[in-house]
């Protein structure tokens, strides 16, 4: 059961799993899952850089799916599912992503780069074997003014060859 | 950052329960669905409902009912679901040519089909912050006396900017609306009024519940969009096409649709008539677009330049016939939309 | 070439830490920044959040020109929620980032310039509140006429836009001749007169300025700012709110992006401090993205015409160029990026006689200032298209034109620019290759063609923004007994990597990993001045006043250790975080002990380097602008795809060659290079800061047509075209490892070559940036219509330029001064800085 809360309240109330974890968080009913996030959940790795959908650096997955935190209410949040950055690496180790990010120089000034290591996560997670055009496809809801993409472009390349290969010695 | 300003906020689970919320409230309650389009007017003011209602929550606005005969498409599929699903195809390439073509994959994720067709009109003297709409003194659509546009005018002209309205008005859709009082079927091509302002004939106290669309079975269709860069960008200029062709490719049946030149898609009757009885070779192709430019009339409100806009309408119908013609248009795509749709 | 005091200019083949091959230098290296950012724990400004913080919103003013009779905030005052509110009166005294052009004021107290200037800040406990409470203040404009460009500043002189400037409404006028340009002309054998636009723009930085500021513990201020030049805040603050400077500090966070947007002191950044101080508590502001273009200081919209003699041979005899500026309401950098559109035209090619006439007014527009390539982009647009059209009169191919002409290396300018390495030939060569350009020019199917572009950027400007004799960067050291290196300078990391070049430069000398670094930057407080990131300056500057440092502590090191190895000093070696006999390299002792014996012989070991570059040989007025220790180049070809009918413009792919000296983590240049081409092709073919007139019988407005990043159009990942990035490396000795800039350097060719490569296509010339499909398709009916095949302005409107000063070039006797004004030095220059002329 959700229980929905109302605006006229003073605050409101939901229930989320953040990066696999179930929190519970009360905030101003009027704001956006980046606001509950960055101001109430104290998790700042998502970026904003125009909050009205125009550049992507908000990107989160939301129930795997990569939205725009800035574009989504917090009241429509509850027993949602919702990965930030700080949720992509396993137990004190980078995600392969990161990694590859972090080698390859397709983090610049790095404000772009949490929406487009989730956005990527989710490509990967789809399409284990992306070409270079899904990938321009996927990562063409973010902006980057500093990289000119295209080492993001091989970074999530490489992350896509370490991936099959931990697969593959996994199995 | 820019917020939100405060308002209510209604889950109905039910249409009935959401019908019941809507009544009576006029613009003062409006429906949020994938909220694209309503949450940044809403944070730049220019639209200020004092209840927001859920469509999130109520049951059975998601689906997809497919038949021989027809379809029905529920009105909170989001755009990727659209996009994505080969079933749109065929007949229905241009719906889901138009739903990959909207804004980002982002926000189609998010967007739903209801909301698109429900889209405000746009104007680049009114999408913009409420400091922004002072510093004109603002405008006929919101707040303001004058249409900055076209001075004279006592008529808003802001334009339609949804991508899968005039793909699905080729294709004949038809919209449910349903309210407390009842429900109606509207052909979609009637759902709009060439008025910035009262751009659509939903009544506030209605719900859009579902796209219905008769079988296109012997259809081709296809969405050319105008936009300065491979996302992000509304249309500036879109022609959608459906036509069904005869074995020996003469047209039998044909709608052409030019979107984002005025406030509502426009259908191209005279050119769509000239092509009944005719294949589609060049000369004819060539005529029917200068029939179907015709009825453009962009203004300086968008992206490029407005004389430019109408001059390229032809080239765009030219490239939406050559395409149900059978023409390889790959590097006309690639180069004018980025998206080569494989 | 003189040797500074603090400066380490020596070849980098004599750096004893080159004697072998790098360690980590020009080795592919995660940046030591990298962890914290693909984790998302970078801290930005806006990602501070301190108990009992309270949020500020700006009052903006939504006339473009007037003055404020009255402002009442009572209301607003009351709103509850509303801490406090400031006006003008609050904070009167006018700063700016030039001392000649201090003329902002924090809130505007009278006058108010452009839509968005600040007039009145409200601080509350929730944003949400602050924003509402702006309506509830009243004011009363006595509204002002509008001058919407330059043209109309010209022809309007009242009302001043400034009291200050030349005259009238315009800011700044220059006029400098070296050599008689009309003799020049004379001997040439073609004329050439072209009149070029190009269009400003913006650097729209992902990130929103922001900035904390908090009366701390002890009831100083300190600030957290998304800045690139925290001293100079530090300066502005301290001016501003009459502080002691010791009592002020200002921490440069990580910017989310600058490219020279963040390089002036902001009004947002001094109420904050001042609201801070008052309440005693956090205060914080986050722009919107529209007041992001408010602040602006972009790239100057420049007319500019361009007048060049050349010989049969393709030789040029003399240039003459005169620019007119849309300078926006304030001055910003703008007396710079004036003489910054007359300065580098001769650091290409051999230009043996020049002229230069600039003209900045005042207009009701956001202040324009320095961006990426700052006042040099818009020039070499006009004179790189201008060389195309040259080429294709003498019928030569532009690559061997260019070729032909190319300045030499080590050769002081006409301008008295000294030029040290330059290898523009070899990256023209590089890309002519790497193109096929031989196969594809002029030989491509209608439709489709190339365009070739050259460019030349400063390392570093030579001069600080005020006048001093300090060095413009000091980088301290402190190595502590666990073998761990703390880096303490006030260089700011903007993503360019600037904390990464430290950290490299330090590690290889010492031999260390650069994991073993800790770095403070950016901070007034904790490091050593560095004037800030901006004009390419850090990677030399920094760069080298680290490798002085660590040169500095590894001599300590060495002289310890060599008493305990018993070996001589000078065969000691730092590398694989040990010092060890380079004879005999199982001779050794693990760095931390080295440390220690350095420790237990001279006390604690903490070092210090400083740079101040070279002295430059202009010395005439206005001669301050242009000189850098070293230039990079670049040279670029770009393809196009145009569609004749509508004049849509694709660009598949670009090869580019950059003359980096040596790439200290190649990937990071690799990645500068790249991201200049990124915004190049923004400029050339969509961005625009573009403002809307309203009808001038129902309004007075004057806006920006569109302050979003919906419709300001910044490339997506989808038109991002392919890159061949080629790097050309000849180490200069002027640089860290012999290392030149690439931040900058890389945009400036592509906006030509996109230019050229239209031409190639389709036989019309765009004169004007950007090139759109609607200007394409005019250019063509021109061309169908049997005119002149173009696009582009037509007239220059008349300025009365002042008295040029007259500066005889080296070859033609001069000394650096100009004739006709007082000499500033009045001895001749000593020996060891006289003049090379080629
Ligand atoms: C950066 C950006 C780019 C964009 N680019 C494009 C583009 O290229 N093409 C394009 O077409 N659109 C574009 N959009 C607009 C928008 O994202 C889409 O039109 C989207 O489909 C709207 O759907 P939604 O569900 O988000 O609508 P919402 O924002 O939830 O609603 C939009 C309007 O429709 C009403 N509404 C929604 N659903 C119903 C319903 N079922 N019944 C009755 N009324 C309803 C709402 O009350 C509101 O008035 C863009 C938006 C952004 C922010
Ligand atoms: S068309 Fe006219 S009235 Fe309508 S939004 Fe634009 S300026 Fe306003
Ligand atoms: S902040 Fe720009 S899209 Fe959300
Ligand atoms: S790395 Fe700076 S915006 Fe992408």
């Amino acid at each position: 059961m959700i229980t929905l809360p109302v605006a006229s309240q003073k605050t409101s109330h939901v229930r989320m799993t953040l990066n696999g974890e179930q929190v519970d968080v009360s905030f101003a009913p009027y704001k956006t899952l980046l606001e509950v996030l960055r101001e109430d959940l104290g998790h700042t790795g998502t970026k904003h850089g125009c909050e009205l959908g125009e550049c992507g650096a908000c990107a989160v997955l939301l129930d795997g799916k990569p939205v725009l935190s800035c574009l989504v209410l917090g009241v429509e949040c509850d027993s949602r599912n919702v990965l930030t950055v700080e949720g992509l690496g396993l137990e004190g180790t980078l995600h392969p992503l990161q990694d590859a990010f972090a080698d390859l120089g397709a983090a610049q000034c790095g404000y772009c780069t949490p929406a487009i290591l989730v956005t990527a996560k989710s490509l990967l997670d789809q399409h284990p074997h992306a070409t270079r055009d899904q990938i321009r496809a996927a990562l063409s809801g973010v902006l980057c003014r500093c990289t000119g993409y295209l080492q993001i472009f091989e970074a999530v390349e490489s992350a896509m060859v370490k991936i099959a290969q931990q697969n593959g010695s996994a199995r | 950052m820019m917020r939100l300003p405060l308002f209510e906020f209604r889950a109905p689970r039910t249409l009935d329960e959401a019908a019941r919320i809507l009544d009576g409230q006029g613009p003062n309650t409006m429906p949020l669905a994938g909220g694209t389009d309503l949450l940044p007017n809403m944070k730049r003011r220019q639209q200020v409902p004092r209840t927001l209602m859920s469509l999130r929550y109520v049951e059975g606005l998601n689906q997809v009912q497919w038949s021989d005969s027809a379809s029905r498409l529920g009105a909170c599929l989001t755009l990727t679901d659209v996009a994505e699903d080969p079933r749109f195809r065929n007949g229905m390439t241009a719906l889901s040519q138009a739903a990959a073509l909207v804004a980002t994959p982002h926000i189609r994720n998010m967007a739903t089909l209801g909301g698109n067709l429900c889209l405000d009109t746009r104007c680049n003297y009114y999408d913009q912050n409420y400091e922004w709409r002072k510093a004109i003194d603002f405008c006929l659509k919101k707040d303001g006396t004058i249409c900055w546009v076209a001075p004279g005018s006592r008529k808003c002209v802001a334009v339609s900017s949804t991508d899968t309205a005039p793909a699905l008005i080729a294709l004949g859709a038809r919209v449910r609306l349903v309210s407390r009082s009842g429900e109606r079927e509207v052909t979609l091509s009637e759902l709009y009024n060439n008025d910035g302002i009262n751009y659509i004939r939903r009544r506030p106290d209605e719900i859009l519940v579902e796209v219905l669309l008769d079988s296109l079975h012997g259809w081709k269709s296809s969405y050319w969009k105008l936009r300065r860069r491979g996302s992000f960008d509304f249309p500036v200029l879109s022609v959608a096409a459906a036509a069904r062709l005869s074995r020996q490719a003469v047209v039998e049946d044909a709608r052409i649709v030019v979107g984002s030149a005025a406030s509502r898609p426009l259908v191209a009757d005279g050119a769509s008539k000239f092509l009944l009885g005719r294949s589609l070779n060049s000369e004819t192709i060539a005529e029917a677009a200068g029939l179907a430019a015709r009825i453009a009339k962009p203004l300086d409100n968008t992206d490029f330049d407005m004389t430019w806009r109408k001059r390229v309408t032809a080239e765009f119908v030219t490239y939406a016939l050559r395409e149900l013609r059978g023409d390889d248009m790959h590097v006309e795509r690639g180069s004018l939309t980025r998206h080569s749709f494989e | 070439m003189p040797i500074q005091k603090d400066s380490p200019e020596r070849p980098a083949k004599d750096s004893p830490a080159s004697a072998g091959e790098f360690r980590v230098i020009g080795v592919p290296r995660r940046r030591v920044d990298a962890r914290a950012k693909v984790t998302g724990q970078t801290r930005f400004a806006d990602d501070i959040f301190l108990p009992r913080i309270a949020h500020c919103k700006l009052l903006r003013s939504p006339h473009p020109h007037a003055r404020i009779r009255k402002i009442d905030t009572s209301r607003a005052l009351a709103h509850p929620g509303v801490y406090l509110v400031l006006t003008g009166k609050d904070l009167p005294i006018e700063y700016g980032i030039l001392p000649v052009s201090q003329d902002e004021q924090a809130l505007c107290l009278d006058h108010v310039r452009h839509v968005g200037d600040p007039i009145a800040a409200v601080i509350a406990r929730e944003e949400l509140t602050a924003f509402e409470a702006l309506d509830l203040i009243d004011v009363d404009y006595e509204i002002l006429a509008t001058i919407s460009d330059p043209e109309e500043a010209l022809a309007t002189p009242e009302p001043r836009i400034h009291e200050y400037g030349e005259e009238g409404n315009i800011h700044k006028r220059v006029a400098l001749e070296f050599g008689d340009v009309e003799k020049s002309f004379a001997e040439a054998d073609e004329i050439f007169e072209d009149i070029f636009f190009y269009q400003g723009s913006t650097h729209l930085p992902i990130e929103q300025h922001a900035a904390v500021a908090i009366k701390d513990p002890e009831g100083k201020l300190t600030i957290w700012s998304s800045t690139q030049t925290p001293h100079y805040l530090h300066r502005a603050l301290a001016k501003v709110l009459q502080m002691p400077p010791a009592h002020i500090r200002v921490s440069a966070t990580p910017n989310g992006g600058g490219f020279g947007g963040k390089s002036d002191p902001f009004n947002h950044e001094i109420v904050v401090a001042k609201a801070a101080l008052l309440l005693d508590r956090p205060v914080k502001i986050c722009l919107t993205r529209e007041e992001v273009f408010y602040c602006h200081r972009g790239r100057h919209p420049v007319l500019m015409k361009f007048k060049t003699g050349v010989k049969k041979d393709g030789a040029i005899t003399g240039m003459h160029l005169q620019t007119l500026i849309d300078g926006g309401g304030y001055g910003s950098y703008g007396v710079a990026s004036t003489f910054y559109t007359g300065a580098l035209q001769t650091t290409t090619y051999h230009i043996p006689r020049y002229r230069f006439e600039g003209c900045r007014t005042f207009t009701n527009k956001p202040p324009c200032g320095p961006k990426r390539g700052h006042g040099t982009v818009q020039p070499r647009f006009g004179q790189e298209v201008q060389l195309d059209k040259i080429a294709e009169k003498l019928k030569i191919d532009p690559a061997d034109l260019r070729l032909r002409i190319v300045e030499s290396p080590n050769t002081v300018t006409a301008n008295y620019l000294r030029l040290s390495t330059v290898n523009l030939s070899e990256c023209i060569r590089r890309v002519v290759k790497t193109s096929d350009w031989k196969e594809k020019f002029r030989k491509l199917p209608e439709g489709r063609g190339v365009g070739l572009a050259c460019s030349a950027y400063l390392t570093g400007a030579g001069l600080a923004i005020y006048w001093n004799k300090m060095p413009q960067s000091g980088v301290q050291l402190k190595l502590d007994r666990g073998g761990g290196v703390a880096i303490f300078c006030g260089a700011t990391e903007i993503g360019q990597g600037s904390d990464d070049v430290l950290a490299g430069i330090v590690a290889e000398v010492l031999g260390i990993d650069t994991f073993d670094i800790r770095l403070f930057t950016g901070d007034t407080d904790l490091g050593p001045v560095d004037l800030g990131s901006y004009s390419s300056r850090v990677t030399i500057m920094a760069g080298n006043a680290a490798l002085q440092a660590a040169e500095r502590a590894r001599e300590l090191l060495a002289e310890a250790v060599a008493i305990r190895l018993e070996v001589p000093k000078e065969r000691l070696r730092f590398a694989e975080k040990s010092v060890f006999d380079s004879a005999a390299p199982e001779k050794r002792v693990p760095f931390h002990e080295a440390v220690c014996l350095a420790e237990a012989r001279f006390g604690t070991i903490g070092t210090v380097g400083s740079y101040t570059p070279p002295k430059s040989p202009a010395l005439y007025k206005g001669g301050g602008v242009g000189p850098s220790p070293t230039y990079s180049y670049t040279a670029a070809v770009i393809e196009v795809a145009v569609n004749p009918l509508t004049g849509w413009i694709t660009v598949p792919k670009i090869w580019i060659a950059h003359d980096i000296g040596r790439p200290l983590n190649p990937p990071l240049v690799r990645g500068q290079v790249e991201g200049s081409v990124y915004m190049g092709l923004g400029e050339a073919l969509m961005e625009e800061q573009e403002f809307r007139r309203l009808p001038k019988k129902l309004s007075h407005a004057l806006v920006h047509k569109f302050p979003s990043m919906l419709e300001y159009k910044s490339p997506t990942s989808l038109d991002m075209p392919e890159v061949v990035t080629e790097l050309v490396e000849e180490p200069d000795p002027r640089g860290p490892f012999g290392a030149k800039e690439v931040g900058q350097g890389p945009l400036l060719p592509i906006m030509p070559a996109v230019a050229n490569a239209v031409y190639d296509a389709i036989g019309v010339r765009i004169d004007e940036v950007p090139i759109t499909p609607e200007k394409i398709v005019k250019a063509l009916a021109e061309k169908r219509a049997g005119r002149d095949p173009r696009y582009g302005p037509s007239h220059f409107p008349h300025v009365d330029w002042p008295e040029a000063l007259r500066v005889p070039p080296p070859w033609e006797g001069g000394d650096g001064n100009a004739v006709n004004d007082v000499p500033r030095h009045s001895k001749p220059r000593p020996e060891k800085e006289k003049v090379l002329s080629s």
